[in-house]
């Protein structure tokens, strides 16, 4: 048999040296590449067509020094990625990273006291980071307290449901919808009445401190109640299903039922958090982005601390049962869908939680402020930071969001203060970013060494990387 | 077909029944995949459960395990002795666990990126009574308990000889090793009964060796009634007091070893139909004059086709040895479009 193999490949061989030149997939590949730089050299192209002149983009674009440009431009990419593909993508990476794995393995960072010393640095240096660089710019106080501190809580919770149940849940911002509308109501800003005067209608007027647990126990009523009947469906069924659960909350909040969402036009001035006990009396005011910085950054503690104990403990462990392999978990007597339920409530509660804080920052909200986007986006940040790792998680989230208001309006020491890049395109350019790293590193920037593990068996043909497919001894019905 | 001898000798148990199983039929669609099929496992005795490949064996496990309904016939369990019987049948696969029945896979079904340790952790930890708020907010009751079941892991792992590769990862166990974690995995959960799934499929003789024995140390030293899909016939022969025999979703047989060796239906299901069957059978007695006669045969043909693929077992013994054939040139397929590519580039043309 072994003879007929290589005689077979020699004659592939014999046959191929008689090719045409132009049949090497080389040449195909340049000329993608080339195709690819033309159409970035119209795509980024500040000059817009004009009615008189139909060939004036393309004159502007190609038949000049910027269409030389790109096409050579286009050629050093492709010299680059050949050299690359021959020798050996993986090696190059492997032994690119070679020094961070040495140094991940050393003994002194494996000790859990470095480990603790590490964590209580990185607090210091978060709790201090206002005062410092251009954090002292209101605009990046802002960005802080308003995007990083609320995204990070958000994608701890879409963490526990994606990155160790393993459950795809696409509608993660319905959750924070309704922490946020719950917020409103119970600041007394809705529902607004007839008159339209909100001051004269709603029952109730609470501090908001109290929104937390009443937005909590909101929301994880509302993540059985999505649970329950939909997470016997796996993978794809329940992301499509989460994704109708965010669009039914939305259109719910923007057809105002009996006046308790305001329509499209939201909720306004909503009450700040206020701290007034034993005479101690303080006030979180709209003006300065810091208190709600530090309280983010508490509450943000207090979760890692919560969930760093879940995942060590029997509820983690059977979480990753149940996304290896549900049929073994059961028969290990492992009571699936409870566990399911409870990875959901979770990560609603959460979501809830973040969703309390954020409308406390921002004082007004309307349903526009929860687009599906929104949704995706967190579950970018989870994918990116690396699923089920909740280092990884903290750290991509706020990359992530910090990275757009930073292209968006950087210090005036870059790029001399003006928006790197045209504001319109930052969605693109995040979506090069995100392109680009899972690409190269699909396991996220700081991957769990669980998930880290499952990835590397499902490249290897064992096991599955997550719970999109069922296993293939089914359960019959 | 249905020849069943009744008469049963006494095994190692004590002749009550622990889990029985009476009439059950499961049909897929068209397919009886069970047809009437009554089993009955008595207490502390090591049941085998053997036939050709597709007999409905292991449909038989996912019926008694709850992962299949079946259509007719009842389940039931009598956890202790003189307790209440419990039906099993459309319970939960975890409640069926809960229960005390638990089993194995015929293909392992580890958690492939925990460690060795964890995996038997997850089943003991089913027995722990503690919540995710208790877990979130460290109280010390918590602590203790997975302490507890930490130590029964261990304890598990030691018996069934895995003791010094707690830390390593599941997926990195040999294949002898992985069965034992499996086993291991199924005992944490304290079980009365044992189900075992072709615990010595893929595994070397001696690697056979030491699960015969593992087996008849959970029977006796655990005290747990062992019911056993196997088709290695020396194994099943040294360690179970009474067989079963199923074919075509049919119980054709049921008794002990030497009564189920010589059963003529038994015989005519394993090597086919008629005197040729009988004949060499009838050689072979004569040649060696011993009892083994049949299921040595049926060893032989059935070890070697699994060894080489260790495929489930789902078709008949021919169209495996077929299906090894077909994947044999597949792979040489295979080998040649690899080769082509690792030359100097792929071209379709060129390999046409």
């Amino acid at each position: 048999m072994t003879t007929s193999i290589s005689e077979l490949s020699a004659q592939v061989r014999r046959l191929r040296k008689h090719d045409a030149w132009y049949k090497n997939p080389l040449w195909g590949r340049l000329a993608v590449i080339e195709c690819l730089a033309l159409v970035l050299s119209i795509m980024t192209n500040e000059t817009q067509g004009s009615p008189s002149d139909y060939t004036l983009l393309f004159k502007d674009s190609w038949f000049c020094v910027r269409g030389v440009q790109f096409l050579v431009a286009g050629a050093i990419v492709f010299v680059i990625a050949e050299v690359w593909r021959a020798r050996g993508l993986s090696r190059i990476a492997a032994q690119a990273t070679q020094p961070v794995r040495d140094l991940r393995r050393n003994k002194v960072l494996t000790n859990p006291w470095t480990k603790r010393g590490v964590l209580l640095a990185v607090t210091v240096i978060a709790v201090l980071l206002p005062l410092m660089g251009m954090f002292t710019l209101p605009y990046f106080q802002s960005v802080l307290a308003g995007q990083v501190g609320v995204y990070v809580l958000a994608a701890l919770g879409l963490n526990v449901v994606v990155g160790w149940a393993g459950l795809l849940d696409l509608g993660y911002i319905a959750f924070f919808a309704i922490g946020a509308y719950t917020t409103a109501i119970l600041s007394g800003k809705l529902p607004v009445g007839d008159d339209g005067n909100p001051e004269l209608h709603p029952p109730i007027h609470l501090n908001l401190f109290f929104a937390f647990p009443i937005a909590v126990l909101l929301t994880m009523v509302a993540g059985l109640i999505l649970g329950a009947p939909t997470l016997r469906l796996r993978g794809d069924y329940l992301a499509i299903v989460t994704l109708g659960f965010h669009e039914i909350v939305l259109n719910v909040a923007k057809n105002d039922p009996r006046g308790l969402t305001n329509g499209s036009l939201g909720a306004t001035s909503i009450s700040t958090f206020r701290f007034n006990l034993f005479g101690v009396h303080y006030d979180w005011r709209t003006n300065d982005a810091k208190p709600y910085w530090y309280l983010a950054i508490g509450i943000i503690i207090v979760v890692v601390f919560a969930f760093r104990r879940l995942e060590h403990s029997k509820v983690g462990r059977s979480w990753t049962a149940i996304r290896e392999d549900e049929v073994a978990a059961a028969a290990s007597g492992v009571p699936t869908v409870k566990y399911k339920l409870m990875a959901f409530a979770i990560g609603a509660s959460t979501s809830g939680f973040a969703g309390v804080l954020a409308t406390a920052k921002i004082t007004a909200i309307t349903p526009d402020n929860f687009p599906l986007t929104l949704s995706i986006f967190v579950l970018a940040y989870v994918i990116f930071g690396g699923m089920g790792s909740i280092t990884g998680v903290i750290v991509g989230a706020s990359l992530m969001t910090f990275l757009p208001a930073f292209l968006q309006g950087p210090p005036s020491w870059f790029n001399s203060g003006h928006p790197v890049v045209n504001v319109n395109d930052i969605p693109m350019w995040i979506g090069g970013v995100l392109l680009v790293m899972m690409i190269f590193r699909p396991q996220g920037l700081i991957p769990s060494k669980r998930r880290a593990q499952e990835l590397s068996q499902a490249e290897h043909g064992v096991g599955d990387a997550d719970a999109m497919t069922s296993p293939a001894e089914g359960v019959a019905q | 077909m249905t020849t069943s001898t009744q008469t049963v000798p006494a095994g190692t148990g004590t002749g009550e029944p622990v889990l029985r199983a009476q009439g059950v039929t499961l049909r897929f669609g068209g397919l009886t995949s069970l047809d009437d099929v009554s089993v009955e496992l008595r207490r502390g005795e090591i049941l085998a459960v053997i036939g050709p490949n597709g007999a409905g064996k292991t449909s038989l496990f996912n019926c008694l395990t709850g992962v299949y309904l079946p259509q007719e016939g009842g389940i039931e369990f009598q956890a202790e002795p003189g307790g209440s019987w419990l039906s099993l049948r459309g319970r939960k696969p975890h409640l069926v666990n809960r229960a005390g029945v638990s089993r194995t896979f015929q293909n392992i079904r580890l958690f492939n990126a925990l460690t060795v340790l964890e995996n038997v952790q997850i089943a003991a930890e089913t027995r722990v009574a503690s919540g995710p708020v208790g877990i979130m907010l460290g109280l010390p009751g918590n602590n203790k308990a997975a302490r507890a079941a930490r130590h029964h892991s261990r304890e598990m792992l030691d018996f069934v000889g895995l003791r010094g590769k707690e830390s390593l990862i599941a997926s990195g166990l040999s294949y002898g090793d992985q069965r034992r974690l499996e086993i291991a995995r199924a005992l944490a959960s304290d079980p009365k009964v044992l189900l075992l799934d072709e615990p010595a499929a893929g595994t070397n003789p001696s690697e056979k060796l030491g699960l015969a024995q593992l087996i008849q140390r959970i029977n006796t030293e655990l005290g747990i009634s062992i019911l056993l899909i196997e088709h290695d016939m020396r194994l099943v022969m040294s360690v179970a007091s009474r067989i079963t025999v199923l074919n075509f979703g049919k119980v054709i047989a049921s008794g002990s070893p030497a009564e189920v060796q010589q059963n003529p239906a038994v015989i005519e299901a394993y090597l086919g139909s008629g005197a040729v069957a009988e004949e060499s059978v009838e050689a072979e007695a004569e040649a060696e004059a011993e009892a083994e006669t049949v299921t040595d045969v049926v060893t032989e043909t059935v070890t070697e086709t699994e060894t080489v693929t260790e495929v489930d077992t789902v078709t008949d013994v021919v169209t495996e040895t077929d299906v090894v054939e077909t994947e044999a040139v597949e792979t040489e397929t295979e080998a040649v479009e690899t080769d082509t590519v690792a030359g100097t580039d792929a071209d379709e043309e060129g390999s046409k």
